[in-house]
């Protein structure tokens, strides 16, 4: 690693002994870098650099075999007449604002849960379990919940003598049926972190708002809420994240089906780059730049926070 | 403490909330239950319709068994053991290692920078990334090699954990390094002797989280891997729910199979796992 950083002084006299005493007289300048190298290199080949290269390719033809094709911005041309990517966008939309009801049911549970009773340790660990099961085991529990010749949705409808509903066959009810099915995890996510948020919550404030005579809902909203926002904070953007990454529970349940009503940009770009039918590089790259231009977005709101946040803090 | 303690309210109210923690709880697991009751129903039951009923004969042992000796479910779990634990190994040591260099030298004026590209890429859509790097796995004759997904994996965390390094390490007293380097101890001495064994409870956290992020990946074992010998259990569930069309007492029972690992190491480290998660949710 040394010699990455290290100019070479090999070739003059006592070289050995000058590079040493060069080292240690840079040591202090020196030495961030050769803790961050192996780290900064491995993120830079697999993490840095294929943001790049992608949207490189997006400007491209290619099938991933043959010759690259030249065609500027025609990929993102295609993609303003694309029905699917429409379709896709639009389900990501609603995913955002659906599966931002994870953040007040997490608070609420945590509110729930947040009392010293015996076995309440036990409680809030079990309620914390959707949380850690991998995202296809949730996708494929809820797909057999939803069947309806023998899920548990076609029992109950069929107990009120109704015919059960497809929901994941039907076009209108499937990209529902899947949020639904993310909240679960999430919502044990958005819990955990306000339980955490809510152990440290000033007593001494809530005491005082207490004399104050703020009880229930007003408490809450006016002395509680503020000193979780901490806690708001990564709900909500773990939650965006979450939502604009969705991805297994979509390959899992439906595979973007019925005909393509439940796609998001996160599965319609796996399915079109690495499609049965030919790679579509360029065309994929093209659908995960967009993404990646959405997501940016709300990084550089994280980061702006961050920065605030180290420049006051320290 | 809010709300306020059950027990300042009446004795009625204390009731109902203890009799509606259960309830609640049993709500919120019916969809685990349900999968449960069903692995271990016998497969007359589900043919007979008695999906979610009780079931008619316990059948624990021969259904897990049957999934086992009818499947691949053996080598699913141990790829995704050769797959997890390496990763967890390299992206926490990569971590410290950075997360020393971002935190404790303060004339480093590329520290925030370079933290922040950390963080970054941390939350980028794994989409943009996919095309390069199966490409560049291919080039490098590392697709469909477990090796290939380790190297891939290891590097993304690297992200996280580097973001909760730097925060862990930077609020350690800082005097305690400046009166090393006033010693003249060396900075690699001082990170490996001083620094390190504080830096344990991190390591910890650390290690439970991403072993249950790694663990549970799904789109990056379907992008780099396409033989069945080195596919992880996530995937394997999914050809394992075709191979057993309609027997969903095994499809079951392989589900709580993968699932039962990061839900065990959840138990096992629950508080180191609930401060690496909750991580900036206090303070900031």
């Amino acid at each position: 690693m040394t010699d990455v950083v290290v100019p070479p002084i090999a070739g003059s006299p006592a070289g050995a002994r000058r590079r040493r005493s060069w080292y240690r007289r840079n040591r202090i300048a020196l030495a961030p870098w050769l803790f961050l190298a192996p780290a900064l290199i491995m993120f830079a080949i697999y993490v840095v650099a294929p943001i790049f290269q992608s949207i490189w390719i997006s400007f491209y033809e290619w099938d991933g075999l043959g010759e690259a094709e030249w065609v500027g911005l025609r990929n993102y041309e295609d993609l303003l007449y694309d029905d699917r990517f429409y379709t896709s966008l639009k389900n990501n939309v609603i995913w955002l604002v659906l599966y931002m009801a994870a953040v007040p049911a997490g608070l609420a549970v945590a509110l729930f849960l947040n009392q010293t009773v015996a076995g309440i340790r036990v409680y809030k660990s079990l309620f914390f379990f959707p949380f850690v099961i991998s995202q296809v085991v949730v996708g494929l529990i809820f797909a057999w919940f939803y069947n309806p010749n023998f899920g548990i949705v076609g029992q109950v409808w069929e107990f009120f003598g109704a015919r059960p509903p497809s929901i994941l066959g039907d076009e209108r009810y499937v990209t529902y049926g899947i949020i639904f099915a993310g909240l679960w995890p999430q919502i044990a996510y958005c819990m955990i972190l306000y339980l955490t948020g809510l152990n440290n919550v000033s007593p001494d404030q809530v005491e005082a708002g207490r004399l104050d005579g703020a009880r229930g809902w007003r408490m809450l909203w006016h002395v509680i809420l503020p000193q979780l926002r901490p806690a708001t904070f990564i709900a909500v953007v773990v939650t965006v994240i979450g939502a604009l990454r969705s991805f297994d529970l979509i390959a899992i349940m439906t595979q973007g089906g019925p005909y393509g009503s439940s796609n998001v940009l996160a599965y319609y770009m796996y399915e079109v780059a690495l499609s049965e039918y030919g790679f579509r590089y360029g065309y994929g790259s093209a659908i995960a730049t967009v993404l990646f231009t959405i997501m940016l977005v709300y990084i550089s709101y994280f980061l702006w926070r961050m920065w605030r946040d180290e420049r006051e803090g320290r | 403490m809010f709300p306020a303690p059950i027990q300042k309210a009446s004795p009625s109210a204390q009731l109902t909330y203890k009799l509606a923690l259960p309830i609640a709880l049993f709500v919120w697991l019916l969809p685990l239950l349900a999968i449960f009751m069903t692995s271990i129903r016998p497969a007359a039951d589900i043919n007979a319709g008695n999906v979610f009923g009780w079931p008619s004969q316990f059948q624990l042992i021969e259904n897990y068994v049957t999934v086992f000796t009818t499947s691949d479910a053996a080598v699913y779990l141990w790829n995704s053991l050769r797959i997890t634990v390496p990763t967890v190994i390299v992206s926490v040591a990569l971590a410290c290692l950075a997360g020393y260099g971002l935190a404790i030298y303060r004339g480093f004026r590329w520290a925030l920078p370079l933290f922040f590209l950390f963080v970054a890429g941390n939350f980028v859509p794994f989409q943009i990334l996919m095309i390069p790097v199966r490409d560049l796995s291919v080039r490098t004759d590392l697709y469909d090699t477990i090796t290939g997904l380790v190297l891939f994996h290891a590097a993304f965390q690297t992200g996280f954990c580097t973001l909760f390094m730097r925060n862990f390490i930077k609020a350690l007293p800082y005097e305690l390094i400046e009166s090393a380097r006033i010693e003249g101890v060396g900075e690699f001495k001082i990170f490996w002797y001083l620094v390190l064994p504080l830096v344990r409870p991190a390591i910890a956290a650390l290690a439970v989280l991403i072993f249950t992020f790694v663990w549970n990946d799904f789109f990056w074992a379907t992008v780099l891997i396409q033989s069945d010998e080195y596919l992880p259990i996530t995937v394997g569930v999914r050809s394992l729910n075709g191979q057993f069309v309609n027997q969903w007492q095994l499809v079951s029972a392989a589900s709580l199979l993968a699932a039962l690992p990061p839900v065990l190491m959840f138990f096992a480290m629950q508080k180191h796992f609930i401060a690496g998660l909750t991580l900036g949710a206090t303070k900031g």
